[in-house]
């Protein structure tokens, strides 16, 4: 694939000579993945390993009157059979709140169910075997006898006095509610021409990752320690929430994370059955292994995205924008996810409607409610993807009702790019976004003007087309503002150390972490800059409490903002250390001095005056021939935690050309562009593919994607023929575009670009559809996914 | 996903196999490609006590073309089918089906004789036999026998094999000149089952068409032949022939379809088969 460079250099102290920032390195761990060499957490193998698999509930809310073990334990290779009371007596059960979020309210929930399982899928009972054949064997032999309670499914009955209440010591099943209100609604909507409303429906949907969740926990008597090989993106994180829930100190803890085959968000959560399989080893003394198969995988991992939102837009003959108003209604299943909580995506939605224009006139409800489904929490691009298509689906309506261009009442209305800093309706802060220059770059790289024109034509051929836009703002490089001041020990800040080796090849040890995105990559590129030496001689540690600076890991679009510009620092603070010896040895003052490509070199000429290599034979084999109180320091940490801005919000505008054949009901996508602002890029393959990547994800909730339940809780797609992700056959063509408003609070600049392309891609499909259907006066579509059988309704065909 | 234990044993020959099937009572089943049995087998959907292996018989691959007939062997793997000459040239309904069988992986273990045992209604193989009235060439206990393909899908994944039967061979007629042929399915994303889909085939009949045999899949609990439209295609009216499927299917809806859809998808593609059918062809 040809990457398009498509953004203008600009000179800035990221040029240094041999500067790896903006190139399109290939990613270091490449061939060790291609060549099969990954170590994921299902090739770690323990002497004395034992397998756990989990019997789980068949029904959606159901008290757990006996479960008889006796068969099981019997069944040949069993080790082990464990029940949620007996677990609970090794590790503690957990309330998934944050003080930030006033009112939310949650009930503990257990490693293993005790008394009562609430959702299918729940475990109630867990067997440990030999091998995880044993293991399901056993499984088989556990009877539990059900007393069969009445499900609580349905989010808009959720809150009724007839309706069950799930824990009743909480009162009720309203989870969190948030309202909101800014500037003067009323009077906007009094002053508007047209105030059109929709309500919007999004599936439930969750991120199929590659590798299935996975855990091998082993508990080390002697040392009265535990490692877990976890596949997690938050190491630290998960370092002190099984310390404290196996009522450990922190240090009694190491959490490795090696190869992780992708995570998209659901792999920064607590899950009972990993939680369960670290109190197991506790409890056996011995390393015990847990790996979700397919169809744990999609009754445990969190889903997302459960919302109904009604939406109002008023707006004058104009196109100005007057007023927004939204009420949103998420359903969570049972209990809010430790330690993020499921309310932060209904909490998204009302911070981020509306984000991208001036209209500051605002009113919001979300309310999050419990239900008897699996549980709901954080995925890729938070809230995003359902703000942005309220947003947009609102403002492409509201330009059809006036008879304006959507293109054109979008630049009437986006934040003006000289206008910052300024703030969206809900009042979260931008310090700087390019709404317009994004909007103008998109309508060139797309030749706007032709395909309208060619849409016209094929419309009088019977083909129907759509043009559909969404421009959209992304919450990237979190501050303590996310989680940490709600009272979660979730690291905000990161950290990188920076040690020279004695031939002059450095290790930089970071606290983000690798699940196939390229963060590896990006934090090599960065220290290699900073510092001097080409991109081989670094090598980067990662994934490893022992041996990491406390950190974050990877979420949120924070790596490449957060962990790079620490990298980037120690390395810089590195090339001071080497630099004051370089000048000792040289006797002459280091500011005349450069590391570059691996030597000491005159800062003013570039010639070379020193090899690393030789600076550090010197240092750490024959100190004794540097001067008299010289002390050589070839290790430097750096930590960044951005200050300024509660968030770095980016920006962008996608579009989506797709055809309806309008006897079938089918979509064909024909085309995606996607124009984002992430600040300084870094490596523009990996920003292009984390878009690329991003929307078609994003594509996947617009057309493919649903947990589906029926109304007793049982999921009805649980498997990989039922759930459809979207396969490359019905992808279209992405096009990738950049505009670089680099951001002022670190020196890299760089913001993230890990959510943009799914906050946009749903909305944008969704407005697709509906203009390739007007001409045919078809209902409206806003109910996601968009199939054959919602399209033909919409048609009047069946 | 790990499957319930069972034992395996390996079958030398088509009488082999016939003699381990009924061994086991009625608990065994024979394992081909494997595409479908491993998956039901993993998901514990199914626990037989003994998989017969039967890929190690020899005989039972490849593709013939004699006495008018095409006849593929059951272990014929999918792709062998999608890349023969003979089946493009003599058997060209099969060739257009290959492409929407799952994803190359699965037609590079998969079996027709398989595909066609296991009969799922959603399935393109089945169909496609039946379109062409094509027979199943099957080894039992008492010998051999042929079935119709019309009186081979008895129900839901139920057909006219027993547990101790070993299907050997499909037969279809090949080609003539005047044979025409149509194929057409609606899958969500492509190699999904669909969530509807037509093999159709007929003999030109000056400029319109006779024997007109249309069999439907993913609309049932088998393929279904749709013999009333069938009827108004050979009269020449193809809107009659989609009015007439409100009589010949009854389809339940399914996570993908509503049976309102599926119904409304039938007759979309019986619109677009039939002008495959009208076109000229080899």
């Amino acid at each position: 694939m040809k990457i398009v460079e498509d953004s203008p250099p600009v000179l800035t102290a990221l040029d240094r000579p041999n500067s790896y920032i903006g190139r399109s390195v290939p990613r270091p761990n490449l061939a060790r993945l291609a060549q099969g060499r990954a170590q994921f957490v299902t090739d770690v193998t323990l002497p004395r390993m034992a397998h756990v698999a989990f019997v789980r509930s068949p029904h959606a809310h159901a008290r757990i009157k006996t479960i008889d073990a006796t068969a099981a334990k019997k069944s040949p290779g069993v080790i082990a059979v464990v029940t949620g009371a007996e677990l609970a007596k090794v590790i503690t059960p957990w309330v998934g709140v944050l003080t930030h979020l006033k009112g939310i309210k949650s009930a503990p929930q257990h490693a293993i169910a005790v008394d009562r399982a609430c959702w299918v899928g729940e475990a109630v009972c867990a067997v440990v075997a030999r091998t995880r054949a044993e293991a399901e064997d056993g499984c088989e032999k556990v009877t539990v006898d059900y007393e069969e309670l009445q499900a609580v499914t349905d989010p808009e009955t959720a809150l009724d006095a007839k309706t069950p209440v799930i824990h009743p010591d909480l009162g009720d099943n309203l989870t969190f509610e948030r309202v909101h209100s800014a500037g003067d609604p009323d009077n906007g909507f009094a002053e508007a021409d047209a105030v059109v409303e929709a309500t919007f429906m999004f599936g439930r949907h969750t991120g199929v990752c590659n590798e299935p969740r996975a855990i091998v926990a082993d508990w080390n008597e002697g040392e009265q320690r535990l490692t877990a090989y976890h596949a997690t993106q938050a190491p630290h994180m998960m370092q002190n929430l099984f310390a404290k829930h196996l009522t450990l100190s922190e240090h009694q803890v190491r959490v490795v994370t090696k190869d992780v085959g992708g995570s998209f968000g659901i792999k920064v959560h607590t899950y009972a059955d990993e939680m369960a399989t670290v109190a197991l080893s506790k409890l056996l003394k011995r390393p015990v292994k847990f790996v979700a198969d397919r169809i744990e995988s999609f009754v445990t991992d969190i889903h997302a995205r459960d919302h109904r939102v009604k939406g109002r837009i008023g707006v004058k003959n104009d196109g100005t924008i007057t007023a927004w108003e939204i009420d949103a209604l998420s359903g969570i299943g049972p209990y809010s996810v430790y330690p993020r909580t499921s309310g932060i995506e209904a909490n998204q939605i009302v911070n981020l409607t509306g984000g991208p224009y001036t209209c500051p006139n605002y009113k919001a409800r979300a309310r999050v409610v419990f239900q008897n489904k699996n549980v709901m929490c954080q995925y890729r691009a938070v809230g995003h993807p359902i703000a942005t298509a309220v947003t947009e689906g609102l403002v492409e309506l509201a330009a059809v009702k006036i008879g304006m261009d959507p293109l054109e009442i979008r630049r009437r209305n986006l934040i003006a790019d000289d206008a910052h800093p300024s703030q969206g309706p809900s009042g979260i802060k931008f310090e700087a976004l390019s709404h317009h220059a994004s909007l103008a770059h998109l309508d060139s790289m797309m030749n706007y003007a032709g395909l309208r024109a060619e849409q016209a034509e094929l419309r009088k051929q019977g083909i129907y087309r759509g043009i559909g836009f969404a421009s959209f703002v992304e919450v990237t490089n979190p501050s303590a503002a996310f989680y940490g001041v709600g009272g979660a020990k979730i690291s905000a800040q990161d950290g990188a150390t920076v040690r020279l080796d004695a031939t002059g090849a450095i290790f930089c040890h970071t606290g983000v972490s690798e699940q196939g995105q390229g963060a590896e990559a990006v934090i090599a590129q960065c220290v290699a800059t900073s510092f001097g030496v080409p991109m081989e001689q670094v090598r980067v540690i990662m994934g490893d409490t022992d041996n990491t600076p406390y950190g974050g890991g990877t979420w949120a679009s924070r790596a490449a903002g957060i962990g790079g510009e620490a990298a980037w620092q120690a390395g810089k603070a590195l090339r001071g250390n080497v630099l004051a010896v370089a000048g000792s040895i040289l006797q002459t003052t280091p500011d005349t001095l450069d590391v570059r490509n691996g030597a000491v070199v005159d800062a003013a000429t570039g010639t070379e005056r020193m090899p690393l290599h030789e600076l550090a034979r010197i240092c750490y084999f024959r100190p004794d021939t540097l001067p008299a109180g010289v002390q050589s320091e070839l290790v430097a940490t750096r930590h960044y935690v951005p200050r300024a801005w509660a968030f770095s919000f980016t920006n962008g505008i996608q579009a989506s050309y797709l055809e309806v054949d309008t006897d079938s009901g089918f979509v064909k996508l024909l085309k995606h562009w996607c124009i984002e602002d992430c600040g300084t890029v870094i490596n523009p393959q990996l920003v292009d593919e984390q878009i690329r990547g991003g929307v078609v994800q994003g594509l996947g909730a617009a057309l493919f994607e649903h947990c589906l339940y029926d109304q007793r809780g049982q999921l009805l797609n649980g498997n990989m023929a039922d759930y459809l992700v979207p396969m490359a056959v019905e992808m279209p063509d992405i096009e990738c575009g950049h505009v670089v408003t680099p951001t002022a609070d670190s020196e890299l600049g760089a913001k993230g670009a890990g959510e943009a392309g799914t906050a946009g891609a749903p909305g944008c499909v969704m407005n697709a559809i509906n203009d390739a259907l007007r001409p045919l006066n078809a209902k409206l579509l806003t109910d996601m996914p968009f199939t054959p059988d919602k399209i033909l309704r919409a048609l009047g065909k069946v | 996903m790990k499957p319930a234990p069972f034992a395996y044993a390996k079958a030398k020959s088509v009488e082999h196999a016939i003699e381990l099937l009924g061994q086991a009572g009625g608990d065994a089943r024979p394992l081909a490609g494997g595409q479908s049995l491993i998956a039901t087998l993993n998901m514990r959907l199914s626990a037989p006590k003994l998989l017969v292996d039967l890929n190690g018989i020899g005989g039972l691959s490849g593709i013939a073309v004699r006495n008018g007939r095409v006849e593929i062997g059951a272990l014929t793997r999918h792709v062998d089918a999608e890349r023969s000459a003979d089946i493009g040239k003599h058997a060209p309904l099969i060739a257009l089906a290959m492409p929407h069988i799952g994803h190359a992986a699965i037609r590079n273990r998969g079996t027709i004789g398989g595909s066609i045992a296991f009969a799922d209604p959603a399935a393109e193989l089945p169909a496609c036999l039946l379109a062409l009235g094509g027979e199943i060439e099957i080894a039992g206990a008492n010998g051999r026998r042929t079935v119709k393909a019309d009186d081979f899908f008895k129900g839901l994944f139920e057909t006219a094999l027993s547990p101790q039967d070993v299907l050997t061979a499909i037969r279809v007629p090949a080609v003539t000149k005047d044979t025409r042929v149509g194929f057409a399915e609606f899958a969500r994303r492509h190699g999904d089952y669909a969530m509807a889909g037509l093999a159709a085939s007929a003999k030109a009949n000056g400029a319109g068409l006779a024997g007109v045999r249309l069999a439907y899949f993913g609309v049932g609990d088998t393929p279904v032949r749709a013999k009333k439209a069938e009827a108004a295609l050979a009269g020449g009216k193809v809107d009659d022939a989609i009015a007439a499927l409100a009589a010949d299917l009854n389809p339940s809806g399914d996570v993908q379809a509503t049976a309102a859809t599926k119904k409304h998808l039938a007759g979309v593609l019986l619109r677009r088969v039939t002008k495959q059918l009208m076109e000229a062809q080899p």
